[in-house]
């Protein structure tokens, strides 16, 4: 038995195989050895949501997910779920509603509410708040980012939503 | 932070788990990791092997069995608890709870085994397993034993589980009369909960017995003693009063660690308006049920 261990698994639809050492977190093997810097570490023990991925569908706190975990399933990062240019429906509608400012918190919050409408597409006021209670934001107050997620839910905004001029910016996917 | 290196285990059968972690040098077993792998990354404890048990088949089950208990997979989520049929026809009070352990992301991969095991104070299982009565099944290298719940926890992060013994199943009597829970939470973790169950004879009116634990103000679950002596026998609606009679004693007989979420006398009020808001339920679901 060894400390060396070969993974295969899905991210963002393209299949990847590599050995990682069994004590890798999804998060190091994400950012550091496969490149994609948009999930963030924040407070590295599964309270701020910063680091959510989702993992066959379910968010999870990649920070504190062993790598080797992800074998045979299916990984989401935030750069899976933005278009290769321009932002999704709920990136829009977060720019639209001002639920963003230092952005950091950004990816994990879009992720959270992508897990949240793909198994519920119209949750009530109270799911959006219990489900995204575990996702902290320390600009906003919260109450943007959950008029963004009424919204979505309320389905007003749409994938071919225009932004504001004032609110355009050269969105440009980067990945490594 | 990193964990320091372990080497890693896939098991299919308890057998294989359990002897896996019973290898020389020090093993454990994971599962959902979402307390374990914390310490590991804070390195306050180490490991030389972990044992991944998620795929042995069975642990994961959640079924009335044919003595009218309620039987819960150790590796149960706290997801998969509380959108549980089973659970939310019988105790929908537990399903509840589980649908409100820590967040979404923990639910999704923590296991209510693994709670137990790391034996938490400010954790919402143990209280509610003390009041509903449960054992939790161990099996080790020499076979199993069943533990109650409340004898499960011996301090902060210290329970009787040995090393090499799984927690493969927690059982406990479908309750046969209200059961309540109440939290009062900063940030993440309760500082105070009380859990409460009543157990009643079918179509009566008064209570054969009350089961009544408060948590997260010691190191582990405590009963609340003179308000279950109090309840047994009662009639529902005197319940409340009854309470409030001997109230102040109970309190005082807890044993109550003072920290930054408060001072004794603060966290041993919290514990008597929740237990009065439970009765309050409770008396409210006898209504209801009539």
């Amino acid at each position: 038995m060894t400390n060396v261990q070969s993974i295969s698994f899905s991210l963002n639809g393209q299949p990847v195989e590599m050995e990682i050492p069994a004590h890798t977190l999804l998060i190091d093997l994400i950012r550091d050895r496969i490149g994609l810097k948009g999930t963030k570490r924040s407070c590295d023990m599964e309270v701020c949501g910063a680091c959510t991925m989702l993992l066959n569908g379910e968010p999870i706190s990649s920070c504190t997910t062993l790598a080797v975990d992800v074998d045979g399933k299916e990984v989401t990062t935030i750069e899976g779920v933005t278009p290769l240019s321009g932002l999704s429906r709920i990136q829009k509608a977060f720019v639209l509603h001002g639920g963003l400012q230092c952005g950091f918190c950004t990816p994990g919050f879009i992720m959270a509410v992508t897990a949240l409408l793909n198994a519920n597409p119209h949750p009530t006021d109270e799911e959006i708040r219990h489900y995204l209670h575990g996702n902290l934001c320390r600009c906003t107050g919260y109450v943007k980012i959950f008029e963004a997620v009424k919204s979505l839910a309320a389905k007003q905004v749409s994938e071919n939503a225009a932004l504001p001029a004032a609110r355009q910016r050269k969105f440009r996917l980067e990945t490594s | 932070m990193l964990p320091t290196p372990f080497e890693f285990e896939r098991t299919s059968t308890i057998v294989d788990a359990v002897s896996a972690v019973g290898q020389e040098g020090e093993g454990m077993f994971y599962s959902g990791g979402t307390e374990l792998l914390l310490a590991l990354k804070m390195r306050v404890i180490h490991t030389e092997r972990l044992v991944d048990i998620k795929g042995i088949p069975g642990l994961d089950r959640i079924v009335l069995n044919d003595a009218n208990e309620l039987e819960i997979g150790s590796r149960c989520t706290h997801k998969r608890i509380a959108g549980d049929s089973v659970i939310r026809e019988h105790v929908p009070a537990l399903a509840s709870l589980c649908a409100n352990v820590a967040n979404v992301r923990v639910r999704s991969v923590g296991t209510i085994g693994g709670n137990l095991c790391f034996g938490e104070p400010h954790a919402d299982p143990p209280t509610m397993l003390g009041a509903l009565d449960a054992r939790l099944v161990l099996q080790g290298p020499d076979g199993t034993r069943s533990v109650h719940a409340d004898d499960f926890i011996r301090s902060e992060l210290e329970t009787v589980r040995e090393p090499d013994e799984l927690m493969v199943v927690i059982v406990f009597p479908r309750p046969t009369g209200p059961v309540t829970y109440r939290r009062f939470k900063h940030g993440e973790r309760p500082s105070v909960n009380v859990g409460m169950a009543w157990s009643m004879e079918a179509g009566a009116h008064s209570i054969k017995s009350a089961r009544v634990r408060v948590g997260a103000l010691g190191s582990r679950p405590q009963p609340l003693k003179a308000v279950e002596g109090v309840l047994k026998g009662l009639p529902v609606d005197d319940a409340h009063r009854a309470i409030q009679s001997v109230l102040a004693e109970a309190l005082d007989e807890l044993d109550i660690n003072e920290d930054r979420h408060g001072s004794a006398d603060y966290k041993r009020h919290l514990a008597g308006v929740l237990l009065l808001r439970n009765a309050e339920e409770a008396v409210a679901m006898r209504e209801r049920a009539k």
